[in-house]
């Protein structure tokens, strides 16, 4: 099984969230994260899921997903043709023998460090999914007391924009 | 202030319910089931002055429900119902669940509380939007007086083309009590609706192709063709290219039974003919379904040699079960149209190139003919009762079987000739069906003769809409299969649980009758007449057929033990009859092995899995 990014433009009406997230887990898809939030375009909002699953169930995830009355889009955001984030906020145990040392790792990763006590820190971090992992491996060892984060965005590289005619009325 | 109801061409000053109302009429909508309450109240005092919106007051709200889908599979009109919040709302559940199983198109209209109260466990809240919101094409929730002409048009629009189905439009107290403008047409906005209707070129041409390199070629028609009104189109393609038809539960009556191509139903109780017919196919043509379980058995046995064209209007289906080898997404009136053009045309198509493959397909249907065994020459067998019923009332009448035994048998003796001839709840299985959908076929076609066949089982759900019948002067006829017994069920014990009956004893035949069908349906002011033996059989559908002011009940107390087998006479080998069961599909592990343990499960004898019976 592998992950796909599924950017998914939907109108900004009440209730839409729940209705995607109530159709994943109707279906049996597997959700690895969900972003969601408005778009440059005031009545759009933009979801970006990542799923867990094979080539032909994704193909029934975007059918499914396009079913829907306020589903606008759908857009497969594969990681070679487009820039993937999430911001990772975490709490990292760290005392005055290994806190020089937290911070160096944090440093090469170029998160930053926003909150200290003697025997802690938080650190704020933005990258793709790969990074975030390597990082996350590193201060394994340290302790990783708190982890929070926030899903994947996902923007396709070139000119054009997914918005694009979304609006394009029946 | 005017409550006549015409639409008006100037902006009109009403209420909340005056606009829904007047939506209601514009939209073209004739009639409502439904039962008012407390947060739906608003809506009825206008209802009470339209002159062209009747509301028939029904039982119960799943009635209702089945009413509306009755309606709308006996016209192909979007079926309409009404209740208030809370468990009004909630009654609707099933049924919205029954019209999105089937595609059926209906708009459920149910009051809300007040927009203020929504959220605080209000007394007779529901939250039925979200309850709903996997079971409808889409539902909305209205608390704004002024949204409610457009909420109504998007609904009707949406229930209504593409694929068919449920949309629920919930309405807050305070949104039908408010006031507001009507005006019409409104601006309908579904920027993310667009079904697509019209087949790509290029997929017509490359199924056009592989129905000329075809040489068993089937056409595996679904309750699409239906819904598309497609069934003249159907009729012209297989006259032009003599391909052998199979038609599913829900597309029964899409080609007549009586003509020669068609080899019957196919699927767990279909015919043999039908089922061999595509476990040797080399293509299907599948038009307007679905690969359902119960035609396709386990999927990794049903239909090996076939390549498969998908024709259907929703794109999700497409490949979902089975992989199409040729997908086309469109309207099945215009894809059949296109088709037709294309294998008459630049990609012509000889049906002297199938005649092989017919004479073997006509070989399976001489050789597995429909047929049943009956134990005793006294026995009333319930699969006698629904052959004779069909002949008499005939190919113009409307079918309206409940959920069991009965509906395997209602679909596999009746003759269909026509389409919108047979109702009934295929992909959910509701039992409890029959008599409000009959009801609702009956209002919107009051020119035909309307049959429920129902079970003893199915009919103690939801037969208080006989009331509703008598008095609304609605003259259902329903034939009761008595069998005494929560039938399907029972069947499944025979074969796989030993014969110990857990809980399907009905007492409404064997040993006594609670109820007596008879008496209660006189208590409703029904005609009630009862047959428990053969020779009464056609005179009592007779005496039935000749009594139109008042719904008609005839309790047919049959044989218990009758079983739903795929269609085999007696007397056919048992060597054909292993032969036919081996090119069947994997239906289910647990018949198959019943099967191969030798269980005697219709106490005739001889184990089953041999002669039918």
């Amino acid at each position: 099984m592998t992950k796909h990014t599924l950017s998914v433009l939907v109108e900004d009406k009440p209730g839409v969230l729940a209705r995607i997230s109530a159709l994943f887990s109707r279906r049996g898809f597997n959700i690895d994260s969900l972003a969601v939030g408005p778009t440059e375009h005031p009545e759009i909002s933009r979801i970006t899921v990542v799923v867990d699953v094979d080539a032909l169930p994704l193909e029934q995830v975007t059918k499914q997903l396009n079913k829907l009355v306020e589903v606008l889009k759908v857009v497969e955001l594969d990681r070679e043709s487009s820039v993937q984030r999430q911001i990772v906020l975490a709490k990292i145990r760290a005392d005055s023998s290994t806190r020089s040392q937290v911070i160096e790792i944090v440093q090469l990763f170029r998160g930053r460090v926003v909150d200290v006590t003697p025997d802690a820190l938080s650190i704020e971090v933005t990258g793709n999914a790969d990074k975030i992992h390597d990082l996350l491996a590193l201060l394994e060892p340290y302790g990783v007391k708190e982890l929070v984060q926030s899903g994947i965005v996902a923007i396709g590289r070139g000119t054009r924009s997914i918005t694009d005619r979304a609006l394009r009325s029946a | 202030m005017a409550h006549k109801a015409t639409p008006k061409a100037q902006p009109v000053e009403c209420t909340g319910a005056q606009s829904l109302v007047f939506s209601l009429e514009a939209v073209g909508a004739d009639t409502v089931f439904g039962i008012p309450g407390g947060a739906i109240l608003p809506a009825y005092d206008p209802l009470l002055d339209s002159t062209k919106v009747r509301h028939i007051l029904v039982r119960h709200e799943q009635g209702a429900g089945h009413a509306a889908e009755g309606y709308a599979v006996a016209t192909g009109r979007v079926g309409v119902c009404m209740a208030t919040s809370g468990p009004g709302a909630t009654n609707l559940v099933t049924p919205i669940a029954d019209a999105y199983m089937d595609s059926v198109p209906i708009v459920a209209i149910t009051g809300q509380v007040s927009s203020r109260s929504i959220g605080t466990d209000a007394f007779q809240e529901a939250d039925i939007r979200g309850i709903t919101m996997p079971i409808t094409k889409h539902n909305y929730l209205v608390t704004n007086p002024d949204e409610i002409p457009q909420v109504i048009a998007e609904a009707f629009h949406i229930a209504a083309t593409g694929r068919p189905g449920p949309v629920l439009v919930d309405i807050s107290k305070d949104a039908l009590q408010g006031k507001t403008t009507f005006a019409w047409p409104p601006k309908i906005a579904l920027p993310g609706y667009h079904p697509v209707l019209k087949p790509h070129a290029k997929q017509i041409r490359e199924a056009a192709k592989l129905i000329a390199a075809a040489k068993r070629p089937v056409l595996y028609v679904g309750g699409g063709v239906i819904r598309a009104r497609a069934t003249e189109e159907l009729a012209a393609f297989v006259a032009a290219t003599g391909i052998p038809v199979v038609t599913t539960l829900m597309a029964r009556g899409a080609f007549p039974d009586s003509h020669e191509l068609h080899l019957g139903m196919p699927g767990m109780h279909g015919s043999v003919a039908a089922v061999t017919a595509l476990q040797k196919a080399d293509l299907l043509i599948t038009l307007g379904a679905r690969f359902d379980d119960r035609v396709t058995g386990d999927l990794k046995s049903f239909a090996p040699e076939a390549k498969v064209i998908h024709a259907d209007i929703d794109p999700a289906e497409i490949s979902k079960n089975r992989v199409a080898d040729v997908p086309i997404v469109g309207d099945c009136k215009a894809t059949i149209a296109e088709l037709l053009e294309a294998v008459t045309g630049p990609h012509p198509v000889d049906p002297a190139a199938y005649g092989p493959w017919r004479e073997r397909a006509l070989g399976w249907k001489r050789t597995f003919p429909v047929g049943y065994n009956a134990p005793r020459s006294d026995a009333l067998m319930p699969q006698y009762v629904i052959e004779r019923l069909g002949a008499i009332a005939g190919p113009e009448a409307i079918y309206v079987p409940g959920v069991g035994q009965h509906q395997m048998w209602a679909a596999q003796f009746v003759r269909y000739e026509r389409p919108d001839s047979f109702a009934n709840s295929g992909g959910l299985g509701t039992m409890g069906y029959s008599v409000p959908a009959a009801m609702g076929a009956q209002v919107a076609a009051p020119d035909r003769v309307v049959w429920a066949i129902d079970g003893d089982g199915c009919f103690q759900m939801t037969n208080q809409e006989l009331a509703t019948c008598v008095i609304n002067k609605i003259p259902i006829k329903v034939a009761i299969i008595n069998n005494s017994s929560l039938g399907m069920v029972r069947q499944w014990q025979s074969l796989f649980y030993g014969q110990r009956y857990s809980n399907t004893d009905l007492h409404t035949s064997v040993g006594m009758r609670v109820p007596d069908f008879v008496k209660l349906a006189e208590a409703y002011g029904c005609v009630g007449l009862r047959c428990e033996s053969p020779e009464d059989v056609d005179a009592v559908i007779t005496k039935a057929m000749e009594v139109n002011d008042v719904p008609v009940v005839i309790d047919f107390v049959v044989e218990r033990d009758a079983m739903v087998w795929p269609m085999v006479a007696a007397g056919v080998s048992n060597d054909l009859i292993q032969i036919a069961k081996d090119t069947a599909p994997q239906w289910d592990r647990e018949e198959s092995d019943a099967e191969e343990r030798g269980l005697d499960a219709d106490h005739d004898g001889i184990p089953s899995g041999t002669t039918r019976g």
